[in-house]
């Protein structure tokens, strides 16, 4: 068979190990359960991986409200009450109100899509364990019309996860699980040069310093992560902040500019206050 | 091959089943790695491994499994007290340019077992002997430059090389400290207990749905309450002994907080008497009789204790025995009325578990709560609210 590999492209940086996670996936045809700190993309992940096999990318977006059935299809039983008293003809098939969920179009679709099962631990605790069936087999009944959905090739399912609830162990036990690790500096360089192909080397090192800095804060409530790191840089850039200038307010202390985009909570923000004028009073004396 | 490996994990408490082997066959066999050690690893631990939190046993199961069958025996067979970190020599940058590799891994392994057999008694220190705190390069806590690591926590020297000896997942262990998230994430457990308990309401929804499937009929559907009713009562050990503890009381205090709507919380030193209080700045002016706290909440308050239970023995035993006040009766007659009334209790204690035998007064306790004490990690936070759980379904029956 051909074996397709996911690697780093112009766009994506994806560290070796995930890789391998993410072929072993492919090939042996298992979902992929991704956890990791917000914000170390997982979610772009699926999206890069659809976009190196050209595959179609189906984006299945969990919410606390979500159930398992949405994901294979939804009966409009309310239209077709209402289209019964208004005497439409369409009521006496009942096929017309049956909606395909994500699933039911990731089994049917022509060519092998990715499916994407986004933050699967915002839903309620049983959600996972109704689509084992679903995800194991890669089929399903339609009750409403006797129909039986059988996959034409599986998907290849991505599925994420913030860790807000514990999975079911059947449910684990059918999935491969890949923690994504923060990255190191010299992985996030690389992230960021493919974001920022022309920032400066000096502002950029700076910049990592200040962002490693923030994170080893002890009692920060809400980490820094790359997407806000990369976010930072957009407007140092678009503000045309030197690396001097950023060298000069990690020196003197103080909250460094644009400090917006990496703290997102207030008591954070005074935190890092607070250390800076602490660090000042014991310089001055 | 991959049966020993497989045993291996089990062995370290990797809850890995037959359904992972079978898929790590399978990949082995579409050669999906080959030949190569670390990728093996990876694959391994993508199939094996189902929570963060076990990477760091996985990783203590393949050091054991990659070093050698020999060395895992030779190492077994050492007595657990050679390597208790008896002592920590440091080292200048002088010594530590002395020190110089002594060839390679084989090498090594050669000369441990050589070692090993002239060696008959425990040893720390010095620079040859297998032992703790070191500059041999066999043993723990030491620093060699190509040492060789036995049953050690954690490197001072941070110089092995093989992956799976970094162990950086090792914060990740559920036997290790909270934060305010983890937190968050345990006692979330109990609120979902609350919602199937509660009572039962009209989903207007559903009831439209199947009314519209029946063609008009009137079909009624009932759904579970859906907020939290989950009253609590945390009662803190504050001063003394728990000033060291005060940062994992605070995060928990800070969880429950978001957790729950009907949260109360009070203090007490030690042990509860007949008065708690609910600001310390105040604690002598403004307190609240341990009675009057039994009769204003009602039985349906899960009581949760958080305290080192750390003390004299006397101060739970004996009138007189607090170190604050003149106690008119004993602290454990104060407990057990606490927990005759709410019979939902937990105590979470925020000592290492191992260290708790090295006090008496933690046993005493232990005992009252009738083998309700958990360490305040995220197991044994995990392990108090299933407790809880479980104590309420069994008296809920019996009062009701």
């Amino acid at each position: 068979m051909t074996r397709q590999s996911f690697t780093s492209t112009a766009t994506y940086i994806v560290a070796e190990d995930l890789s391998l996670a993410v072929n072993a996936a492919v090939t042996l045809e298992k979902p992929l359960l991704l956890k990791g700190e917000p914000g170390t993309g997982k979610t772009r992940l699926a999206e890069e991986l659809a976009a190196s096999l050209n595959a179609p990318l189906l984006r299945w977006q969990i919410k606390s409200t979500t159930k398992a059935q949405q994901g294979l299809y939804e009966y409009d039983a309310v239209s077709r009450l209402r289209d019964s008293q208004l005497g439409s003809d369409k009521v006496h098939d009942i096929s017309n109100y049956i909606k395909p969920g994500k699933l039911w179009q990731a089994f049917t679709a022509e060519q092998r899509p990715v499916l994407l099962i986004d933050e699967i631990d915002k839903a309620d605790i049983e959600f996972p364990n109704d689509l084992l069936h679903e995800l194991d087999q890669m089929e399903f009944h339609v009750y409403e019309t006797g129909e039986q959905i059988v996959a034409q090739q599986r998907p290849i399912v991505i599925i994420t996860s913030n860790n807000e609830k514990e999975l079911p162990d059947a449910f684990l036990r059918r999935c491969f699980f890949h923690y994504i690790k923060f990255p190191d500096a010299d992985t996030l360089r690389d992230i960021v040069q493919v974001h920022y192909p022309d920032i400066q080397k000096q502002l950029l090192s700076t910049a990592l310093e200040v962002f490693f800095d923030v994170r080893q804060m002890p009692n920060v409530k809400k980490k820094p992560s790359t997407s806000e790191l990369i976010d930072w840089l957009k407007l140092l850039l678009a503000e045309k902040i030197t690396p001097q200038q950023l060298q000069e307010t990690k020196q003197k202390g103080g909250l460094m500019p644009l400090f917006g985009a990496l703290l997102k909570n207030e008591q954070d923000v005074q935190l890092v206050e607070k250390l800076a004028f602490m660090a000042r009073r014991r310089d001055g004396s | 091959m991959l049966i020993e490996f497989f045993l291996c994990l089990r062995k370290h408490g990797v809850p890995t089943s037959l359904t992972e082997l079978l898929d790590l066959v399978n990949a082995m066999e579409r050669q999906l790695v080959f030949a190569d050690v670390e990728a093996f690893y990876h694959l391994a631990r993508l199939i094996m491994v189902k929570d963060e939190t076990q990477y760091d046993r996985f990783d203590r199961a393949c050091a054991e499994y990659f070093e050698g069958v020999e060395q895992i025996d030779i190492a077994s067979s050492i007595p657990a007290e050679w390597l208790e970190r008896s002592m920590q020599k440091h080292l200048s940058d002088e010594d530590k340019a002395k020190l110089k590799a002594l060839g390679g891994l084989d090498e090594l392994l050669k000369t441990f077992r050589e070692r090993l057999q002239e060696q008959q008694k425990r040893h720390a220190g010095g620079n040859k002997w297998i032992g703790t705190g070191g500059t041999s390069p066999f043993g723990a806590y030491g620093y060699h430059p190509e040492g060789i690591r036995i049953g050690q926590d954690g490197s001072n020297a941070r110089r092995a090389v093989k992956v799976w000896d970094k162990r950086e997942f090792k914060d990740l262990d559920t036997d290790e400290e909270l934060n305010n998230r983890s937190i968050q994430l345990a006692l979330r457990r109990l609120r979902k207990f609350a919602r199937t308990g509660a009572l039962e309401e009209l989903d207007l929804d559903e009831t439209i749905r199947a009314t519209s499937k029946k063609a008009g009929l009137l079909d009624l559907q009932w759904q579970p309450e859906r907020h939290n009713a989950m009253k609590v009562l945390i009662l803190f050990d504050v001063g003394g002994s728990m000033d060291d503890h005060i940062f994992a009381c605070q995060q928990l205090f800070a969880a429950a907080r978001n957790e729950f709507k009907h949260l109360e919380f009070y203090y007490f030193h030690n042990c509860v008497y007949e008065s708690v209080w609910k600001q310390n700045n105040r604690r002598h002016t403004e307190k609240l009789s341990t009675l009057d706290l039994i009769h204003r909440f009602g039985r349906d308050y899960k009581l949760i204790f958080v305290g080192d239970a750390t003390m004299g023995p006397y101060e739970i035993a004996y009138p007189g025995g607090s170190v604050e006040h003149w106690n008119e009766e004993p602290g454990e007659v104060w407990m057990r009325r606490l927990l005759n009334h709410f019979t939902n209790a937990v105590w979470l204690n925020p000592q290492l578990r191992e260290h708790w035998h090295w006090h008496h007064s933690i046993d005493m306790l232990h005992e009252i709560m009738g083998g309700r004490m958990y360490p305040l990690t995220v197991a044994g936070l995990t392990e108090a609210i299933a407790a809880l759980l479980k104590k309420s379904a069994a008296t809920g029956l019996s009062v009701e």
